[in-house]
């Protein structure tokens, strides 16, 4: 950095960080040892619902198809559901459990 | 399209230079004329990055305007507004988190009666007098209690056991008994233990100095100052002012036990507040090499309690002596105002707590009973327990008391620049004051957010003027 000199050790540290070269954003499967966060969702502790750390899907928490009703109950992503507030409440009326019976869950036209 | 503001930062400006501490990372940075300009152009603004280059470019150049924002955007010090800070969730430390020091009370008894004391005065948490804790603690448990330090250190190379009271001196058998089998347990296990001891100092005689010498115990004394300080309320049973006593037992520990420095504490109070007097009887005239300050913790109706033109006059003095202070750092001469040096230390680490204390951290205090408070001032108190010497930490409890008490709880201690240091302060003074250990000690923010810039703008000097004198406090 030019313009600003770092003077405590916080600082430095903090120099060094974002001067290092490779410090863009890290995606989930970075390859770096540690817990498993991911991203999105994060939030709401619902974890690997994209890809899991390897950038497969075969480690995932939880069978991928879950993910449609992490995503509309507890999560903002309304063009790709339905909106079931106002117009398709029971739109997943016949897909008790999401593994099994997603084939189940009606398709809605607006 | 980006729009900038100022991240959260105190100003400050020492040895003629500009500086920012960043808030909630506690870091420092000297600024340089190009992002002083543009800080003061966004000044409390929101602007986007042309915006606020556009003003700036005649005089520096567009470029050189453009890389400054992203150095001051990359270490927070703009933000794009209205952005989510991105440390959301609170971090917690891990779970297993090591023992670093135990503060054991080797007994609740005391040979003084001082009016404010937190053991036995008006304020008190735990019933010494009549409660079901002994009074002394046994060897026994001394030794169940060394066991327990050990076992909960972990990793941790080094052991820090503290002895208090009451009076540690009245339980001089058993401080003797603990320290020889620290010592031998630490050799077992391939550790260091230090060893601290607070007393005040009525019991000192020459076989004890010889002892504490002898086994590098770091000594303070607790002492308020001249007689007329010292005697306004650290007084025995009768009444009577222990200045008298203390002053030659105190005079000989400084001369026989060279070996660890010896501090004083100062107890400040309504009463007391001369603290230039005090430093200058307890160092020139006494000799203490180092000395601290701390204003009495106690609800506010007493009549020892300070009040608001007392802290002012105690900010004035503390900062004089900070100054003081500063020009013997500068010349690489020895100042003993702890207080300062504490606070610089902290200041260049970057510490940024999200406890005020170590207390339930790494830090606890154990009850001449056994049981394992958060701190030697909880010492005996059933509702501050976390554990006990032969069940070990509780660690459910441990960690329910630290979510607790994170400083994301303490809303109101969000926009304050202090934070990072203060965390809200002492859970025993909230408890005092507020009646819970969770609440903010909002009655001294003000205090400390002056004391705080003080100390920054004290550290600027020594940044600026000695810096090799910081090498001292880096791993």
């Amino acid at each position: 950095m030019k313009h600003l000199r770092p003077i405590n050790q916080k600082a430095s540290k903090i120099e060094a960080t974002v001067s290092r070269p490779d410090h863009d954003v890290r995606a989930m499967q970075g390859g770096s040892p540690g817990p498993h966060i991911p991203l999105g969702c994060s939030f709401v502790f619902s974890p690997g619902w994209e890809v899991d750390s390897t950038g497969g899907t075969a480690g995932l928490c939880q069978p991928v198809e879950r993910d449609l009703f992490d995503c509309y109950i507890t999560c903002f992503w309304p063009a790709h559901v339905p909106d079931h507030y106002n117009y398709a409440p029971d739109w997943t009326a016949k897909c008790a459990a999401a593994q099994q019976d997603w084939r189940n869950i009606d398709l809605i036209f607006p | 399209m980006t729009l900038l503001t100022r991240g959260e930062m105190h100003e400050f400006t020492a040895a003629n230079q500009r500086f920012v501490y960043l808030v909630p990372s506690a870091a420092v940075f000297r600024l340089d004329p190009v992002s002083e300009a543009v800080l003061d152009t966004l000044g409390d603004r929101i602007l986007t990055p042309d915006q606020l280059a556009d003003g700036l470019a005649d005089r520096f150049g567009l470029e050189n305007v453009h890389a400054t924002i992203g150095e001051l955007h990359a270490v927070r010090a703009v933000s794009e507004a209205g952005a989510w800070p991105d440390d959301q969730l609170m971090q917690m430390p891990p779970a297993d988190m090591p023992l670093t020091t135990m503060v054991m009370n080797v007994t609740s008894k005391c040979n003084l009666a001082c009016t404010y004391c937190y053991e036995y005065g008006d304020d008190r948490i735990t019933d010494s007098a009549c409660g079901d804790q002994p009074d002394f603690m046994s060897e026994e448990t001394a030794r169940q209690s060394v066991d327990f330090m050990f076992r909960e250190s972990g990793e941790n190379k080094v052991a820090h056991l503290n002895f208090f009271g009451g009076e540690t001196l009245l339980n001089f058998k058993v401080l003797q008994s603990s320290v020889a089998y620290a010592r031998e347990r630490a050799a077992a296990l391939g550790k260091e233990v230090q060893f601290g001891l607070t007393t005040n100092a009525t019991l000192l005689k020459p076989h004890i100095i010889e002892w504490l010498a002898e086994n590098r115990i770091g000594v303070t004394v607790s002492i308020d100052g001249p007689q007329d300080a010292q005697d306004e309320f650290r007084v025995f049973k009768n009444g009577r002012g222990s200045y008298d006593v203390v002053v030659p037992k105190i005079k000989a520990l400084l001369q026989k036990h060279p070996t660890r420095p010896i501090g004083a504490r100062v107890t400040l109070t309504q009463q007391n507040l001369s603290v230039r007097k005090i430093f200058q009887h307890l160092t020139d005239d006494l000799g203490f090499w180092e000395v601290g300050f701390a204003p009495v913790t106690t609800s506010t109706f007493r009549d020892y309690a300070i009040e608001d033109e007392g802290f002012d006059s105690m900010l004035e003095q503390f900062q004089q002596l900070a100054y003081e202070w500063l020009e013997h750092t500068v010349d690489n001469r020895h100042h003993a105002f702890s207080n300062v040096r504490d606070t610089i230390e902290e200041l260049h680490r970057g510490v940024s707590k999200a406890f005020p204390c170590g207390a339930g951290l790494g830090l606890v205090g154990v009850g001449t009973g056994g049981d394992v408070a958060l701190c030697h001032r909880f010492a005996g108190s059933d509702d501050h327990a976390i554990g006990s010497i032969t069940g070990g930490m509780d660690r459910v409890q441990q960690r329910a008391f630290l979510e607790q008490h994170h400083i994301d709880n303490k809303p109101e201690c969000h926009t304050c620049f202090a934070r990072p240091l203060c965390s809200g302060g002492c859970y025993h003074e909230a408890h005092t004051r507020y009646g819970s250990t969770t609440a903010a000690n909002l009655h001294y923010c003000t205090w400390i957010r002056r004391w705080t810039d003080t100390c920054l703008r004290i550290y600027g000097e020594v940044a600026e003027r000695n810096p090799q004198y910081l090498a001292q406090f880096e791993n």
